[in-house]
């Protein structure tokens, strides 16, 4: 085995009482690629953020390349050779690729001499490496997957020997994520040392060589890759078994209850986000589109959901039409049977600051029955909160908690049981997992098939393949504000993959 | 990101805090005090003796009070729909005409219970009004609020020494001012209250507007957080797209909200104008519109904040004024300094201690300070 070119020894990090990582011993070899997965919260950022100098450990040591280090900011960790490459990335959005490159290593105060230089060294990168990349192209204009490579290309820069990778296919399309790998696989044949944080087990797979699980701030395991096995990791991960794929019988589709036809929505510059987009959604069946994120999903939701005007096009519910050009209201909806989950908990679906009970009332919190005339009926409120809590097993089981001090399930669970207990007919619901620990994931699709096997509409928007393929009757999918495919519920990765990326269906068969 | 910081007790955020950042406060206007050549020691002698010392000085302590309550109760209740309301200066002002118009007419002919209902109907009609064309502008054409509440009090200014130079004027008068009003528009002190509990109480003005001004609060504290309204609030300023996504229309919800807001604030000019001026004069408000922003701020935009703040405040220009008497070397401005202190470490800086006092409450009572789960926000 290689030498360790990371070490950690017992570190431990607490904030106030909360123990985000407990006694974590972990050890790197050089030139491997090594995973870490674990559910949110589970303190994965918090060590990486160590690592990286964000916060200091409360104890515990670090080496690199067997020597002690102390990483008290992250210009120590990028002198210690480390370099990071985050999920959101920092980039100056209109500066050069070259700009952002050596934007915090420009050298002198006159970037006359500093710039050739550059120049030169990314040069060098990109040949060794496979990361081309043109060195003039304006960050804005670029795909998400160069801006990726920049962000890669600015570590190397900065001498980074070790590579933290925090999310990184998050926003990728599959062939993105493909070329990536290939990219990583070249930096680990350089020598160079690659961290993968990512919980998705299927990427585990086909990269590393090691994988280490957290849970609940403590490193539970590391497997050699070859050795383990995707159950094994998700159990590892949970503390339990889960189902991975949820059980569900044939649909048994009824009549149209939701009906698009030539939709087109721009957002707030003008963009056509959403162009001329038709479909069916019918009783008993669950209709999901799939695409990269910004492809026009969420202006799509929107604007069935009442909340962004369209710009032309029809939205027809039970055969009436929803005004979507003009200001629809969404109490109207609401009225009308439509319930909607959407993609942004934190912003749209909830008010974090408000205590559960207030949140489970948002957008119905005009009827009757939580009311006394003007006043709010503060005992109906909490008896409804308590019984909704109880049936979607939120927890913890207090309807008085503030919100936010909520876990990303537990408040994607109260958003879901407001909008499913209301008993409507059509359900449109937008990234029900994004955030949400893999034992919610399980609990959450399980009620989204009840409510089609209830006879329902569901409209589900997700970025997650693997979820739309294992929810949906009919799979729509999304690019550039096109509906670009159609497919049933069994089709392939690779398939839907290629529709993602954008490649026509022609193209697609040669 | 995990949040760093166990979170306190109800107490210790709303009492503690508070506390050692007007402690803070103190010390730091104590080294200015020092500065000037005075003793620290004496000033805050003064200060606390001027405000508290005698039943005058209390009495003029809550009559003070009395205005930055309505002041602060009007900035409270747009900041929880997540507007700044810079206008309170001027929408008491202006509600001073309501006040005014009111006890103009009916002074000679009702009893002051009558009249004084018409006065806060008045008053608050027209603060409301006078916060109505910002609100206007915001809602549908985004205009931003707190740049045209600002312009609105240099028109209220100005509207109101037209008023009073002309129209209000009584003919054979030179003083900018009304008439003054007669005995129908006079409301009744409160002095007997504090004299009747053994303190000496000489001509002061604190008057019945204060109850009125508790009562405001008590209301204010139902409308927030017992009401649909409130409810309704809340949700469009802590978030706006929540508020969409809920079916709460924005536009309603911002001009509804500044409505309250400025009647709240119109309402101020009842203490003044008709509790103790008995006629309408120029530059009344004396600042307390302003004043409302850091009693809002310093009590949490809540009710039971906002009395106490305001009464610290009523205790600050009442004592102030005090000290200005009694020390050469500290003058009025001096003063305007040791409030904008308290408004810089109770408002701005309101969580620099917030961290240490966390981290002490961790370790000190780690069962008492309630945990704040790291799982908010993704890897």
């Amino acid at each position: 085995m290689a030498e360790a070119a990371i070490e950690l020894i017992g570190i431990d990090k607490s904030f106030g009482l909360v123990r985000a990582n407990r006694n974590i011993h972990l050890e790197v070899p050089r030139g491997t690629i090594h995973g870490i997965i674990g559910e949110n919260g589970a303190g994965k950022s918090t060590l990486m953020s160590i690592l990286y100098g964000f916060y200091q450990a409360d104890s515990g040591e670090i080496r690199i390349n067997g020597q002690p280090v102390k990483i008290d900011t992250p210009n120590d960790a990028i002198a210690a050779g480390i370099g990071m490459v985050h999920q959101h990335f920092m980039l100056v959005q209109n500066f050069t690729v070259l700009e952002n490159v050596m934007l915090g290593a420009e050298g002198a105060p006159l970037l006359y001499g500093s710039i050739s230089d550059a120049r030169a060294e990314l040069k060098r990168l990109e040949k060794d490496y496979g990361l081309e990349v043109d060195p003039d192209a304006v960050i804005e204009e670029l795909a998400v997957g160069f801006q990726q490579r920049v962000e890669i290309l600015k570590a190397l820069y900065r001498g980074a020997d070790i590579l933290i990778l925090d999310e990184p296919t998050g926003v990728l399309t599959p062939s993105e994520a493909d070329h990536l790998f290939r990219i990583l696989e070249q930096l680990k044949d350089e020598g160079k040392t690659v961290i993968l944080i990512t919980h998705k087990l299927r990427e585990i797979m086909a990269i590393t060589d090691n994988v280490s699980v957290m849970r609940q701030g403590e490193m539970v395991a590391t497997r050699k890759t070859s050795e383990t096995s995707v159950e094994e990791l998700a159990e590892l991960m949970v503390g339990r078994r889960v189902l991975l794929r949820v059980e569900k019988d044939e649909a048994d589709p009824g009549d149209v209850k939701l009906s698009v036809r030539n939709l087109t929505v721009k957002d707030s510059r003008g963009v056509t986000m959403v162009d001329d987009v038709s479909f069916d959604v019918r009783a008993g069946e669950i209709v999901g589109i799939a695409g990269v994120a910004g492809n026009g999903q969420s202006e799509l939701l929107e604007a069935i959901a009442g909340i962004r005007a369209a710009v032309s096009g029809d939205v027809i519910m039970d055969g009436k039409p929803i005004d979507v050009t003009g200001a629809a209201d969404p109490s109207d909806l609401r009225e009308r049977g439509l319930a909607h989950v959407p993609e942004d908990r934190h912003y749209t679906g909830l008010v974090l600051p408000f205590e559960e009970n207030e949140n489970s009332i948002l957008g119905y919190h005009y009827h009757a029955r939580y009311l006394n005339g003007p006043f709010l009926n503060l005992d109906a409120i909490r008896d409804d909160a308590k019984d909704k809590i109880e049936k979607f097993d939120i927890r913890p089981a207090d309807c008085r908690l503030r919100t936010a001090n909520f876990s990303g399930g537990n408040q994607q669970k109260i958003v879901l049981a407001r909008e499913m207990e209301q008993d409507p007919g059509v359900l449109i619901v937008g990234q029900p997992t994004r955030g949400v620990d893999v034992g919610a994931i399980e609990f959450i699709h399980k009620r989204l098939i009840e409510m089609r096997d209830k006879g329902k509409a569901v409209l589900l928007v997700s970025v997650e393949l693997d979820e739309i393929r294992s929810l949906s009757d009919r799979i729509l999918v999304m690019f550039d504000g096109r509906i670009v495919g159609e497919r049933d519920g069994e089709a392939t990765e690779g398939e839907l993959g290629l529709l993602m990326a954008g490649v026509e269906q022609r193209e697609a068969a040669e | 990101m995990s949040t760093p910081y166990a979170k306190l007790p109800a107490w210790a955020d709303y009492g503690l805090i508070p506390l050692i950042n007007l402690v803070v406060a103190f010390l730091v206007a104590g080294l200015v005090v020092l500065l000037v050549g005075e003793s620290p020691i004496r000033a805050a002698g003064l200060l606390i003796d001027g405000a508290f010392g005698s039943g005058s000085g209390i009495a003029y302590t809550l009559y003070y009070a009395t205005s930055f309550i309505f002041t602060g109760l009007a900035v409270a209740v747009a900041f929880h729909c997540g507007l700044f309301n810079i206008g309170g200066e001027g929408q008491a002002y202006v509600g001073g005409l309501g006040v005014a118009l009111a006890c103009l007419a009916f002074d000679g002919i009702f009893p002051w219970y009558l009249t004084f209902l018409f006065a806060i109907l008045g008053s608050a009609a027209i603060g409301a009004a006078w916060a109505f064309l910002p609100a206007y502008f915001q809602a549908k054409r985004g205009s931003h609020i707190v740049i045209t509440t600002i312009m609105f009090n240099f028109i209220a200014a100005s509207l109101m020494v037209y008023l009073l130079v002309g129209p209000l004027k009584p003919p054979t008068s030179m003083a900018p001012q009304t008439r003054t009003f007669l005995d129908g528009a006079h409301l009744p002190k409160l002095g007997w209250v504090l004299e009747a509990m053994g303190m000496t109480v000489r001509a002061t003005p604190l008057n019945i507007t204060f109850i009125l001004a508790l009562v405001a609060s008590v209301a204010v504290w139902v409308l927030i957080w017992r009401t649909r309204l409130g409810y309704e609030i809340r949700t469009q300023g802590f978030s706006p797209r929540a508020a969409r996504y809920a079916g709460i229309g924005e536009a309603r919800i911002i001009v509804i909200t500044m409505l309250i807001s400025g009647a709240l604030a119109g309402m101020m000019a009842l203490n003044p104008v008709m509790g103790d001026q008995h006629r309408l004069q120029l530059d009344f408000v004396t600042g307390a519109g302003f004043v409302g922003i850091a009693v809002a701020l310093m009590g949490r935009s809540h009710p039971a904040g906002i009395v106490p703040a305001a009464i610290l405040f009523g205790m600050l220009y009442q004592g102030g004024a005090e000290i200005a008497f009694e020390m050469p070397h500290i003058s009025r401005d001096m003063i305007v300094i040791i409030q904008g202190l308290v408004i810089l470490f109770a408002g701005a800086l309101e969580h620099m201690f917030r961290p240490a006092i966390q981290a002490a409450f961790a370790s000190i009572s780690p069962r008492r300070a309630g945990l704040e789960p790291a799982k908010s926000g993704s890897v």
